[in-house]
């Protein structure tokens, strides 16, 4: 149930209702399966990789720096596939994001900032083309987005060896050194608070006797953000109300006034906005952009996404739930490398997780009408 | 007689579709406190009149009056902002949202400026419960998924909805017409309080029960036209039944299947052959019962 979030205080108690068991009560939101998963993952390496350092405060800082990434792009995921509609373009739009970031700074000497305003708008761009194609054509976006997995990609590759020769850009460490907006996708935030936190003896220090953690990486920081957010979206505002909506049935929204196409290409460029914020952690973090990146990204989204418990046919979900779904993948990826199995394996348990999960949503939500 | 004006009235309308007629000089009126009955076969062009009315086709020809007034509607939501509002069958709810969600969806109350505007939940909740409640449907939990109620309820939410948001006159598609016995009932009850609210209703059904029921008017759509319009008081349920199930089309093919079995019989006789004669008085017997069946259906449909 979608509201069921929201306080409902009945001045007059209704005899009708009968207090519901609160396990009951949880298995009715849509993100119950994914904390559910989400414990039984922990539990699972709290068993097998106690003693290998994973839940060590780097460790935990580690795998949730992996869950945060995807989460970002999870996240905006989730939103648009609430409202009906798939985005596969999120992997391309990644590279090329990173590329409209790099390229302008390597090759014309823009400054770093003005090139990442570039690239934010560049994405709005794409995200309200793909909007509007899905919307104006009535295509899936399934078909359209695939088309556009493959033209970003393509024109990531084609502009890159057209202006540099090559399919990588370096060098971006230095300018990002003193650009004032750098500092919102790389470094860490607290730094402080974790150097408490040593000296009260709460954390270990190194062999340099600099603690284990020096701070929260930005990108956990973003991830935290943008589910709050979202949340606040979905559950509290007319637009979270329309996103619904249009996923749940876009012609009964039609019918009494709801703006569907409007919410679908914002939802749209919310994804390619998405995809943009981290291209943006990952060429400061590595100091340059690729052609390669972002590869099957948009899938790890949409496995997130599953996994969170939002209905692949729309109309039902939760941006907490594909914050689970993230934390999910994040944690089975460091998890199975900390265990020692040898990590050829991680896509199989991936895939049978996300299958799991889809059985378990349907199951839910057949439940959740009764 | 005529002393107020029609909340809506259409004065010979005309629709085409390329080189189809769809509607051909149709002129009709609902008064406030007045249910018409829309009757027709498939085909006769009752969804084109519908959409017509609601906005989502312009007429080629024809006016349209709302309270006297000559208006021309550019979109549903136009008609809605006109106080036309109207529901369709299965169009009308999202199961999986909440009934509070559903009731003010697109019109969401709000509190709070800027960023931090939010819907106001708490009211949203206690109008949606309050609203079920005038219509007799007591709403245990008004976040409880759309889905949970039955056919009847839905259809009840998407009518109080309309009539919330300050509908003047209700199009209902079909409103009855997948529901039970009971179900249909409560459709019906709420019709009737539209009524006597003092809302004009256009009501479409293929039940001549529920329409002659509740109607005031029976307006019967033919092949695009306007076959008759008759008050109440003029027409009996029989009638009107007639009217409704295409009439003469019926007695033709009742005579047609009356044709048949008596060919049935003699080709019976001639024969010598007991296991043909078996088998055509089992085709008779077929052909009658068909027949009995025709006129059950033509007479509960």
């Amino acid at each position: 149930m979608s509201t069921g979030i929201v306080s409902v205080e009945n001045k007059t108690h209704d005899e009708r209702l009968r207090q519901q068991h609160l396990l009951k009560k949880a298995l009715h939101r849509p993100e119950f399966g994914a904390v559910a998963g989400a414990l039984l993952v922990f539990g699972f390496f709290g068993v097998f990789a106690n003693d290998s350092g994973m839940f060590s405060a780097a460790g935990i800082i580690n795998f949730l720096e992996v869950s945060a990434q995807l989460g970002i792009l999870a996240i905006a995921a989730a939103m648009l596939m609430i409202a009906g509609e798939f985005d596969l373009s999120i992997g391309s739009m990644i590279a090329f994001a990173g590329l409209v970031v790099a390229i302008p700074v390597a090759v014309w000497d823009w400054p770093l900032w003005i090139s990442i305003v570039f690239a934010f708008i560049t994405a709005l761009g794409i995200g309200f083309i793909n909007g509007y194609l899905v919307v104006k054509t009535k295509l899936p976006s399934f078909i359209v987005t695939l088309a556009f997995l493959f033209i970003l990609r393509g024109l990531a590759i084609g502009f890159t060896r057209l202006l540099t020769g090559r399919t990588q850009v370096g060098g971006l460490k230095e300018v990002t050194e003193n650009d004032v907006l750098a500092g919102l996708f790389s470094g860490e935030v607290g730094q402080s608070f974790f150097t408490w936190l040593t000296e009260i003896g709460w954390l270990d220090t190194n062999f340099a006797g600099q603690p284990m953690v020096t701070g929260i990486p930005v990108s956990i920081v973003w991830w935290l953000v943008i589910a709050a957010i979202a949340t606040w979206v979905l559950l509290m505002t007319r637009f979270g109300n329309w996103i619904f909506a249009c996923g749940g049935d876009a012609n009964a929204a039609r019918n009494v006034g709801v703006p569907v196409a409007r919410v679908k290409i914002t939802l749209f460029m919310m994804t390619a906005l998405a995809a943009t914020v981290f291209a943006c952690l990952q060429v400061m973090d590595a100091g340059s952009a690729d052609t390669n990146r972002g590869l099957l990204k948009e899938f790890e989204a949409i496995i997130a996404v599953v996994v969170g418990g939002v209905l692949l046919t729309g109309g039902y979900g939760s941006a907490i739930g594909a914050v689970f779904g993230a934390l999910i993948f994040g944690t089975v990826q460091m998890g199975i490398f900390y265990t020692g199995v040898n990590t050829d394996w991680f896509k199989v348990f991936m895939g049978g997780m996300m299958l799991l999960a889809v059985m378990f949503n349907n199951y839910v939500r057949k439940k959740c009408l009764i | 007689m005529q002393q107020k004006q029609p909340l809506i009235e259409l004065r010979h309308v005309n629709k085409y579709f390329g080189n189809v007629i769809a509607l051909n000089d149709i002129s009709l009126q609902v008064n406030a406190g007045e249910v018409m009955c829309l009757l027709g076969d498939n085909g006769a062009g009752k969804s084109t009149l519908i959409k017509t009315l609601s906005g989502v086709y312009k007429p080629c020809q024809g006016e349209m009056h709302i309270a006297g007034k000559r208006k021309a509607f550019h979109s549903p939501a136009d008609a809605l902002d006109n106080g036309i509002a109207t529901v369709f069958q299965d169009l009308a709810m999202v199961p999986l949202m909440s009934i509070t969600r559903n009731f003010f969806m697109g019109r969401e109350p709000t509190v709070g400026k800027g960023i931090f505007r939010r819907i106001n939940w708490r009211l949203a909740n206690e109008v949606a419960k309050e609203e079920m409640a005038k219509i007799g449907i007591d709403v245990r939990d008004p976040s409880q998924p759309v889905g949970t109620l039955s056919g009847g309820e839905r259809q009840c939410i998407a009518i109080a909805r309309a009539v919330y948001f300050g509908a003047k006159v209700l199009i209902l598609d079909e409103p009855t017409s997948a529901l039970g016995v009971k179900q249909a009932a409560i459709v019906l009850r709420y019709i009737a309080q539209a009524k006597a609210r003092g809302l004009g209703v256009i009501f479409i059904t293929h039940n001549v029960h529920h329409a002659y029921t509740i109607g005031d008017v029976f307006t019967i759509l033919k092949r695009g036209s306007c076959f008759g319009m008759f008050r109440k008081s003029e027409v009996s349920r029989e009638e009107v039944l007639s009217m409704m199930a295409g009439g003469e089309e019926m007695d033709n093919l009742s005579s047609e299947l009356e044709e048949f079995s008596r060919s049935d019989a003699v080709f019976a006789v001639t024969q010598n052959n007991t296991v043909l004669e078996a088998s055509a008085a089992l085709e008779h017997a077929m052909a009658e019962a068909m027949e009995q069946e025709f006129k059950l259906v033509s007479s509960h449909s």
